[in-house]
């Protein structure tokens, strides 16, 4: 993978995301104290937010710069998005929430389709299927959202402290899954954490952010 | 109950109905267009919007009739393109009760939209929905049941429709005499039981409507 971030500037309430970074390593945490412009950075890189000025590629697809005036809609980026809230549409089942952008043209790897069976048995959350998200665990949730992000057979995984709501048990449950679907779907990922236990399990690299700038290791 | 009579209370219904499905796809774009985005004006139009709620209705009404006769801007370009009449006909009614009801839908809808939360109309388009397919399947749903009560009430508002009514289509009896015309009416002529009949059906519509209203309102959202 080869994220470029380059001349990055958005204005937020406090101060300004500034950004200038490549990220090529396939999972990179992006750590920081709250309000330091995580989300915001991951929103950008989604296609979610209109920065001033910004250049994001990914590999060879330019997908925002303000100096040509190109913006990708989030639509058509491929970049699977889990926030922290997980947005999970409350009114579908899981299988509707599972398939509503479901994209069965999508490789891994290692060559396995980005298929609806594949993904929920990976994740093991084919027994959920009839169920409404509303009722759903903690953890069963986390995994739903991450099997609906898998789906659209993205080129980039955007994880918004994937953990943060759940316990220590429920974190010592889900970890597994986040390293299948990293060594099973040979993803590139964005890993937005607090927890520097989740960087040392999941991560091959980690970059602080703080105040909207960001760094190679906290000031 | 007579036949007249049972003809006021059936084209009382179906006109506040058919005024309801009439004003909803203005009022969700209204509401939608209100709650989602910021536009110059923006407060003017709100102001406009309510303005029927707080206005006497039969101020509203002579509006209407100065647009709307054959004089008017509308009204006059109506009659000379397409030979229509609009004033003292069932389409005046139509157009009275729409315009009095209007607000409330907004009203209801705006709230409804500004409800769901953004995140998830968001996250939908990370997973390759557009604009349109977003509002069907995300926000309209979402919204349901503010835009049902919302209905509901415009129609119990159009139900009890009365100043604007008189000023724009008059009390043609058989033609659009509605349930409130036709009360004032028989009390003017000291028709007492001819009037408690209508009131009788006046509050049991208006108390269906209105419960049925309070019912979407509060019911849990159930899932697909």
């Amino acid at each position: 993978m080869n994220l470029r971030l380059k001349q990055i500037a958005l204005p937020l309430s406090e101060f300004t995301l500034e950004v200038d970074v490549e990220i090529t390593r396939p999972v990179t945490a992006i750590r920081g104290p709250s309000g330091a412009g995580k989300t915001s950075l991951l929103d950008l890189i989604a296609g979610l937010r209109r920065p001033k000025s910004a250049l994001i590629q990914l590999d060879d697809r330019v997908l925002t710069d303000t100096a040509t005036g190109r913006m990708v809609s989030a639509r058509h980026r491929q970049i699977g998005y889990v926030p922290q809230d997980l947005a999970l549409f409350p009114h579908l089942s899981v299988r509707k929430n599972l398939l509503y952008g479901h994209r069965p043209e999508g490789k891994t790897a290692d060559g396995h389709l980005f298929s609806y069976q594949h993904v929920t048995d990976v994740l093991e959350i084919q027994s959920l299927a009839e169920r409404s998200v509303v009722h759903l665990s903690g953890g069963e949730k986390q995994r739903v959202a991450l099997a609906r992000a898998l789906l659209t057979s993205p080129r980039l995984l955007l994880l918004d402290e994937p953990l943060a709501n759940l316990d220590s048990g429920l974190k010592a449950k889900i970890i597994p899954y986040l390293t299948r679907i990293r060594d099973e779907f040979g993803l590139p990922m964005l890993y937005v954490t607090h927890d520097p236990d989740e960087v040392r399990d999941l991560c091959d690299h980690q970059l602080w952010l703080e105040r909207g700038r960001i760094s190679s290791a906290p000031r | 109950m007579s036949v007249q009579e049972w003809q006021i209370v059936w084209f009382t219904a179906w006109v506040s109905a058919l005024s309801t499905i009439t004003i909803l796809p203005f009022g969700l774009a209204a509401a939608w267009l209100l709650a989602r985005h910021e536009w110059p004006g923006k407060s003017l139009v709100e102001t406009l919007i309510s303005l029927p709620l707080v206005m006497p209705p039969v101020a509203t009404g002579l509006i209407l009739l100065k647009l709307l006769g054959r004089r008017g801007a509308i009204g006059g370009w109506l009659h000379s393109r397409f030979d229509l009449d609009i004033v003292f006909t069932w389409r005046a009614v139509l157009i009275a009760l729409g315009v009095m009801s209007f607000p409330l839908l907004v009203r209801s809808t705006r709230v409804a939209f500004e409800e769901v939360n953004p995140r998830l109309e968001q996250i939908a388009r990370t997973l390759g929905a557009g604009n349109f397919r977003v509002f069907c399947t995300i926000t309209l749903p979402l919204a349901s049941r503010g835009i049902v009560g919302g209905m509901l009430l415009a129609f119990a508002r159009a139900l009890g429709e009365f100043g604007a009514t008189i000023m724009v289509a008059g009390n043609i009896p058989g033609r659009t005499s509605t349930l409130s015309l036709a009360i004032f009416q028989n009390v003017q002529l000291g028709r007492d039981n001819d009037a408690l009949h209508l009131l009788g059906v006046s509050v049991l519509l208006a108390f269906a409507a209105v419960w049925g209203g309070e019912y979407f309102l509060r019911r849990k959202p159930g899932f697909k």
